[in-house]
Order: structure tokens, then C-alpha cells, then sequence
């Protein structure tokens, strides 16, 4: 494919609907889950600066902190919610793509 | 000695296995005996990693074999590889010391660290790959004027690289120090020279090599650490708490503190402390951690390595399990330390303070643990961990001269593959010397520390451009490098007036600057700057690149035109 049919095919996907609803769904989903990571981190850090006796509380009469599982917790929550993107990345994104491309590859290209 | 050794050892063991090893070590603070274990695994690891880097080296022919050894990346070993790039000597023996001094502290740093990924995947992952080919500096200039966008792109590399590097050079230097009895200096020049010897001829192949083969090392030796840890304690993490508890608050009681005072010392560990004093610092330090990572040049750079933008993705989620994964298990070494370490004469100064240094906790415990060999091992994979690093910090600074400054700036990206080539090999070489004289110059400072005011850096030029340049139609090359530039400048003024720098180490007096971080401010000032300069931008170029940002997004989002991995 030259750079002339790359850039044809630039416009016409640009123009598609089906691109531009599966764009915003997709800038959706990321900016939602990064919010939900920054935020339960900044709040994490506030909790740290302002209440350090409330993460430094026994849980159950024991030793152990309620900061050990929410900190601990937070990492889980990073990994957690990057395996969700991916997998829904790879279940809906490619697919809808790759034949959002496709169509359009045949519209500039000809059949 | 020999006879008197074996009685300690026979006497010790019959009580509990302990106080054999420190018996053991007695009388040796002064030079250490050489360790043939560690030597023969370092030298394991050093000829293995060379035979890789002679085989990368008959098929790095061009660029982009040594920027992105072609592109063919699968992204389960790059995420390996990141994770090999991101688990730094700074975090495994940094972390681990602030555990075994401050206990929960550790924690903090660990979850910043981690929290960066997953916006990472979120925002730009896919997008870099789909624009980029070498550098971030490809995704950051992509429709704006060349020379400008390049020029901050490469500032602000070599900007972060040497604050990381100081942290990584000190960290070796430290290290063999303690394990081979080598001075620092004869220390730091071993880890120079090898670094060179991967990237100058193996380019990103050997790199790469080097740092998957290093993160499994690295996770299975702390992960045998973490196990031998928990089962002293029946895999009861409340008990192995509860006597590190117990180890500080006698710690205390031998100091002189009353029973109250030593029980809340004692307590401490279990919550934050004084790490971060201050709301600000602690919002300022983990915005520095978290968006940092992504801006982090070597990071970034492993991202054109994949195939396409699904294994981008996929490369993410692997690093970011296994970096997490990490990060659990040097929580757990951090407490092993207090109890095992801690309570050790042997392992300590005349002042209480851990022999070989303040980062060496993680060390001792592995002695502790598993005896000479294990140490060796454990010795060995630190070791291992600073070349991987390190080589790709140096190969991500060598890319950022040759690609970025050399072949667009001042051959307007007519630069022949060979010459560019020749050009990150001169750099490699020069950035290695760099390297070797940033490591003699700071090495007194606290490691993990230094590696904060490296995400600070990117943080606030690399994340508030390649955000904005990716999101945002408004912005241009005016806003990006200019503005850029002014976060970039604001992160470093306010650190070199911050008190690590301008108290701790230049020794000027109670700092201008009070907090710890200076993200909190500096990145709003890289976001706010590109925005008003974009904004009352009315040059003729300005228009070009907004009028630009319609194709961009489609090939960032799409992969259109992306470049592909390379045959020869």
C-alpha cells in the first residue's frame, strides 16, 4: 500500500461512524480506568497525609495494619483492572477494527 | 579459625540455625572475604549475556535492529524485559531498606511504582506503538515542527537518564563493595564497561536478552527469599509482623526509651511514618511516581520492539503482574530483614547501622537465609539487574542523540542508517564514561531516592507532551517544546532547591524548597505551559499542526501506516 491509498484510507475511516463510535467507547473505557487508579491512589496518599493513625489501626486485635491490605490491595487493583483492558481490548477492540479497516481498505482500494 | 568456626557453627545450629551464620561472619567487618560463589555466578552471568550480545551483534546491522532489534518482539518477553528495565537494584535494594528501617514506608514507594502502569496501558500504549518507531520523541513530534519537539525530547532524556543512572551506578558500586571487597570506584567502572560492551555491539537485542534474563533471576531469587521468609513464621504473614514489632520495640528498650515510648516505636512499622511529612509531599511524590513512568524514556522506547499494538498492550500486562508481583515479595523481604537482619550483630556497624551501607539490607537477609551460596546468587541477580538497567537507560540516551538529535535535527532525517548507527555507538561510549563519573561523584546519596527525582523529571516534560500531543488538537510545536521545556525546568529548579539536594547533599542550609517532590507543582506547570503556548500560538506552523491532528489520531488509534517489524 502506497502512502497516497494510506492516506485516502485515513479519510475514509475517519469518516466512518462504526470508527467513531468504537473510538470514543474505547477512549471511554481508558480514561475511566485510569481515573479509578489515579483517584484511589490520591486518595490512598491523602489518607497517608492526613490520617496515618487510621491505615496504622490493628486489624482484628492482631498485628497487621489496615494499611498492609489497602496498599497491597492497590497494587492488586493496578493489575486487576490492566487485565480487564486487555481482555477487552482483545475480545471487542481488534475484531471491530480490524473489520472497520477492512471495509474501508475495499472502498479505497477497490475490490 | 577454621575449627573454631565449624564449633560456632555446630554449636549454633544445634539451637537455632542463626546465630551460626552471624557467628560465622564474626571479625570480617572490616574486608570481605571473597565470595567464590557469587564470582562464579557473576562470571555465569557476565559470559552468558556476552555470548548474547556477540550472537545480537552479527545481526544488528542497522538502526533499527539496534533501537528496536527489528521490531519482533513478542509481548510476553517484552514485558519481561520492562519488567527487567523497571525492577531496578534502586527498588529491589532501596525498598527493601526503607522496609527494614521504616517498615510500612517501603509500601508507599512500591504502590507509586506500580500505579503508573496501568495508565500507561490506558492512555498511550497502543498509540505509541501505532506512531512511533524508535523513540518516544517519533510519537511526541509526530505532526509538530521537527527541531524544537526533537530537541526538548532529547534534553529531557538525557535529563532523566543521568538522574536514573546515578542512582543505578551507585547502587553497583555499593554492592560489589560489600561482595567482592573491590573499591567503589574500580566497582562502578566493571558495571560501566560492561554496559557498554551489551549496548555498543548488541544495540536493543542485547539489551533485551540481558533484561528478560535478569527479571527471572530476579523474581525467583525473591521469591525464594519471600518463602524462606514467611515459612520461618508457618506462612503466617501476622506473625512475621508481629515479631518485626517486636524487634523494633526491644531495639527501642535497648536505646533507653520507656516502655511506652518503645512499644509505639515498636508499632510504628505498621504505618506510614515519617517518610512523607507532609500532605503536599505526599500527593507531590506519588504524582512523581505514578505519571513518571509514563514519560520514562527506556520504558517507552521498549514499546516499538513489539510487532503492533496488540502486543504493546499485552506486553503491559505482563510487566505490570510481574512488577506488582515484585513488589509483594519486597514488602515481605523488608520485614524479613528487621527479623533476621535486625536482630544480628553481625550484620551490623558499631552504630547499629547495617555494614556495607544503608541499601543492604536485602543482602544480609539473603546471607541469612541461604549462607554463602545464596548470598552469592542473590549478590550476583543485584548485580545482574544494575547492567540490565542500566544498559537500558544507556541504549534509551544513545537513541535520543543519534535518532532524535543527530539523524532529524541536524541531518533533517536524511541520515544514512550506517552513519546513525556509528553516531549511538560514539554516544554509548561517551554515556558510558558519563555514567562511570555520576556513580563517583554521588555516591554517598540514598538510592531510591535519586530515582524519585528521575520520575519527577519525566513526570512533568515527557507525560504533560505526549498526552497532550496525543489528545489534544489545540497543541503545537511551539506549545509542545516550549512548554515541555518549562515543566521539564520547573521539576529540576524546584528538586535542586528541594532538601535532598540543596541541604543533604550540596550542604547549603535549610532547602528554599520545602517538600520532597516537586511534581505537585511541576506538572501542573508542564500542562498549563503547553496549553497557553499552544493556545496564543499564531504562527503559520501552529496551524499546520492542528490541522494535523485529525490523521494523527486515526493512525494512533488504528495503526495505519505503522511501521512494521523488519526482515533484512
Amino acid at each position: 500500500m502506497t502512502d497516497l491509498d494510506d492516506a485516502a484510507l485515513v479519510a475514509a475511516v475517519a469518516d466512518d461512524p462504526r470508527y467513531q463510535g468504537l473510538v470514543a467507547r474505547r477512549a471511554r473505557l481508558g480514561w475511566l480506568l485510569s481515573a479509578i487508579i489515579f483517584f484511589a491512589f490520591v486518595a490512598y496518599l491523602l489518607l497517608i497525609a492526613f490520617d496515618k493513625a487510621a491505615l496504622g489501626a490493628p486489624i482484628a486485635g492482631g498485628v497487621t495494619s489496615i494499611g498492609i491490605p489497602v496498599g497491597l490491595g492497590l497494587i492488586l487493583l493496578g493489575i486487576g483492572l490492566t487485565g480487564l483492558y486487555v481482555a477487552h481490548a482483545n475480545r471487542h477492540h481488534d475484531a471491530q477494527m480490524a473489520a472497520i479497516l477492512e471495509d474501508n481498505r475495499r472502498k479505497v482500494t477497490g475490490p | 579459625m577454621k575449627g573454631r568456626l565449624a564449633i560456632f557453627i555446630a554449636t549454633g545450629a544445634s539451637l537455632c540455625p542463626l546465630p551460626a551464620l552471624a557467628a560465622a561472619l564474626e571479625g570480617q567487618a572490616q574486608q570481605q572475604p571473597i565470595n567464590w560463589v557469587a564470582i562464579g555466578m557473576f562470571v555465569a552471568f557476565v559470559g552468558l549475556t556476552l555470548w548474547i550480545t556477540k550472537v545480537a551483534a552479527s545481526q544488528t546491522r542497522t538502526a533499527s535492529d539496534f533501537y528496536t532489534a527489528g521490531g519482533g518482539i513478542s509481548g510476553f518477553k517484552n514485558g519481561l524485559a520492562m519488567a527487567g528495565d523497571y525492577m531496578s537494584a534502586a527498588s529491589f535494594l532501596g525498598i527493601s531498606a526503607q522496609i527494614f528501617n521504616d517498615g510500612y514506608d517501603g509500601l508507599i514507594y512500591s504502590t507509586g511504582f506500580l500505579v503508573g502502569w496501568p495508565i500507561l496501558l490506558f492512555l498511550m500504549a497502543e498509540r505509541l506503538r501505532n506512531l512511533g518507531r524508535f523513540t518516544f520523541a517519533d510519537v511526541a513530534s509526530y505532526r509538530f515542527a521537527q527541531v524544537p519537539v526533537r530537541s526538548f525530547a532529547a534534553i529531557s532524556t538525557l535529563l532523566v537518564v543521568s538522574f536514573y543512572l546515578i542512582a543505578q551506578m551507585v547502587g553497583a558500586g555499593q554492592l560489589i563493595k560489600l561482595l567482592f571487597g573491590l573499591p567503589y570506584a574500580a566497582a562502578v567502572c566493571i558495571v560501566g564497561a560492561l554496559m557498554m560492551l551489551y549496548v555498543l555491539f548488541g544495540g536493543m537485542r542485547a539489551t533485551t536478552w540481558v533484561q528478560i534474563i535478569k527479571a527471572v533471576l530476579l523474581l525467583g531469587g525473591a521469591t525464594f527469599m519471600a518463602l524462606m521468609v514467611l515459612a520461618q513464621f508457618g506462612f503466617s504473614p501476622e506473625a512475621l509482623f508481629a515479631r518485626a514489632v517486636q524487634v523494633k520495640t526491644e531495639a527501642a528498650l535497648g536505646q533507653g526509651a520507656n516502655a511506652a515510648d518503645a512499644a509505639a516505636a515498636g508499632r510504628s512499622i505498621m504505618a506510614p511514618g515519617n517518610f512523607i511529612k507532609d500532605p503536599v509531599s505526599a500527593i507531590s511524590f506519588g504524582l512523581a511516581l505514578m505519571l513518571g513512568t509514563a514519560g520514562l524514556p527506556h520504558i517507552l522506547m521498549r514499546f516499538f520492539t513489539v510487532p503492533d499494538a496488540k502486543e504493546a498492550r499485552k506486553s503491559v500486562l505482563w510487566a505490570t503482574g510481574w512488577i506488582g508481583y515484585f513488589y509483594i515479595l519486597t514488602f515481605i523481604i523488608g520485614f524479613g530483614a528487621i527479623v533476621m537482619v535486625g536482630t544480628q550483630p553481625a550484620y551490623l556497624d558499631e552504630g547499629e547501622l547495617l555494614r556495607g551501607g544503608g541499601n543492604m539490607a536485602a543482602i544480609h537477609l539473603a546471607h541469612a537465609i541461604g549462607g554463602n551460596a545464596f548470598l552469592g546468587f542473590i549478590s550476583a541477580v543485584a548485580f545482574a539487574t544494575i547492567l540490565a538497567v542500566v544498559a537500558g537507560l544507556t541504549l534509551s540516551a544513545a537513541s535520543a542523540v543519534s535518532h532524535d538529535v543527530y539523524a532529524t535535527v541536524i541531518k533533517k532525517g536524511a541520515a544514512d542508517s550506517r552513519d546513525e548507527l556509528r553516531v549511538s555507538r560514539l554516544t554509548t561510549l561517551a554515556l558510558g564514561a558519563l555514567a562511570v563519573l555520576l556513580g563517583l561523584v554521588f555516591e554517598k546519596q540514598n538510592v531510591a531516592f535519586m530515582v524519585s527525582l528521575a520520575f519527577a523529571l519525566a513526570a512533568s516534560g515527557n507525560f504533560p507532551v505526549l498526552i497532550l500531543s496525543l489528545f489534544w488538537s489545540g497543541c503545537t510545536s511551539r506549545g509542545a517544546a516550549l512548554g515541555g521545556m518549562i515543566g521539564l525546568l520547573t521539576a529540576f529548579v524546584l528538586t535542586l532547591l528541594s532538601p535532598a539536594v540543596w541541604t543533604a547533599a550540596l550542604g547549603l542550609g535549610p532547602a528554599p524548597f520545602p517538600y520532597s517532590s516537586a511534581a505537585i507543582f511541576s506538572v501542573p506547570a508542564g500542562f498549563l505551559a503547553i496549553w497557553l503556548i499552544s493556545l496564543f500560538d499564531r504562527s503559520p506552523r501552529a496551524a499546520v499542526d492542528k490541522a494535523g491532528y485529525g490523521a494523527q489520531r486515526v493512525r494512533a488509534e488504528t495503526g495505519i501506516g505503522a511501521f512494521a517489524a523488519s526482515d533484512h
